[in-house]
């Protein structure tokens, strides 16, 4: 597999470090990398699942509004921050890897690196309350 | 390709009697292809030493890792710039703000220095992202990697040479402690993956490194560690920190692990190599 750029290798390096709840995807939306804070509230060890391709993400967590409304793949924060290049939020409710239902609020930031090369997205989330 | 090391220290030019046979000169290296052009990678203070040889030369090609000073310092000294006659093209890692020009106007203007950039004849600027270039008759490989700021480092080939990595600023174990070399997350694998002959930053000793986490340069041993598991054939130690005397570099490549199939040339200055 092809070495990743510089600014994807640092970034997972800090958040391997963080004690916040991080993902990162490659420039196609395929999420290459969490942390084990997230690991946490996604409920399986990143070495567990391994990555996750883009198409597979959005089935996997079974996104729905705080109402129980399911959000179209097109709004959710990540392919927003990936397919508009700006960063989106918003507050929705997941299940995780082992079926568990969770409330979380969700970041996602573009990653664009030197040259203007865009590179992924990462997100940072936390369980609301 | 024939290379030959003109400047080999890190950080600041170290000149006296402790530095004489590893060099105190900073970054400096000339490529001559097999058709004679020329490539001068990094602008340190080694650029000097270079210029009786560039005599009948008509361009140069200078590649900048980055734009620390002990990387650009020779540039205000280096005659072909003045008024030689030979067409310089200077080509700089890309930044997100501002253009090569503009940062390289930083040292090149009063009160750093007093002759101003465009007062350099026939030098053309060209900000570089990562890629594959091609640079008169070489083929160059541009990659972005480990060091504070915009640094790249390079992988050059000629048809029918062989290939050279040239990373002179490097901290490819930056935030592994237990660093294994990973080739999808080790910053520039793909740049020496496989070269005949990789000249990589080895300033530190492993204890001087506890201290200097996060300053951008390896120890030794990650030179080694990186250049053994990317496949290359020969490692050339370089940007020696310039706290280090001769003595004290022998002493670090005696004490040197080097794996089977990995050979060691120490950077020196003078030293020339055929790839």
């Amino acid at each position: 597999m092809a070495q990743e750029p510089i600014e994807i290798i640092l970034l997972r390096h800090l958040a391997s470090y963080l004690a916040v709840p991080i993902w990162i995807t490659d420039a196609e939306g395929n999420l290459i990398y969490y942390n084990e804070p997230a690991e946490e509230l996604l409920g399986k060890r990143f070495d567990e699942a391994g990555e996750i391709g883009a198409d597979a993400l959005d089935a996997l967590f079974l996104t729905t509004d705080l109402d129980g409304t399911p959000i179209p793949n097109d709004d959710l924060p990540l392919v927003i921050a990936l397919r508009e290049h700006h960063p989106a939020h918003r507050a929705m409710r997941i299940k995780r890897l082992d079926g568990e239902p969770r409330t979380i609020e969700l970041t996602a930031i573009p990653v664009i690196g030197q040259g203007e090369r865009f590179l992924g997205a990462l997100a940072t989330f936390w369980e609301k309350h | 390709m024939r290379v030959r090391l003109w400047g080999t220290r890190g950080s600041v030019a170290r000149a006296g009697p402790e530095t004489v046979r590893y060099g105190g000169d900073t970054a400096a290296v000339e490529v001559r292809g097999g058709d004679e052009s020329v490539l001068i990678l990094d602008g340190g203070s080694g650029l000097l030493l270079m210029t009786p040889r560039l005599e009948n030369v008509r361009r140069i090609d200078l590649l900048l890792t980055h734009l620390h000073m002990d990387h650009v310092q020779g540039l205000g000294f280096f005659p072909p710039l003045r008024d030689s006659g030979i067409e310089t093209h200077l080509w700089g890692p890309v930044s997100t703000t501002l253009t090569l020009e503009e940062r390289l106007l930083r040292y090149l203007s009063p009160p750093l220095f007093p002759v101003r950039l465009r007062d350099f004849k026939e030098l053309h600027l060209h900000d570089v992202g990562p890629g594959t270039h091609e640079i008169g008759s070489f083929g160059v490989d541009a990659d972005l990697i480990a060091h504070p700021g915009s640094t790249l480092g390079f992988r050059i080939r000629q048809e029918r040479g062989g290939t050279l990595a040239y990373l002179p600023d490097h901290e490819p174990a930056l935030g592994e402690p237990e660093w294994v070399v990973d080739p999808r997350w080790t910053s520039g694998f793909d740049l020496i993956k496989g070269v005949d002959v990789v000249i990589h930053d080895a300033q530190y000793t492993e204890e001087e490194y506890r201290r200097r986490v996060g300053w951008g340069h390896s120890t030794l041993a990650h030179a080694i560690t990186l250049a053994s598991g990317a496949g290359a054939r020969a490692l050339v130690p370089f940007h020696h920190d310039p706290e280090h005397t001769d003595d004290d570099i022998d002493r670090m490549l005696a004490a040197a692990r080097v794996p089977e199939g990995l050979e060691v040339i120490p950077g020196r200055i003078g030293l020339e190599l055929e790839v």
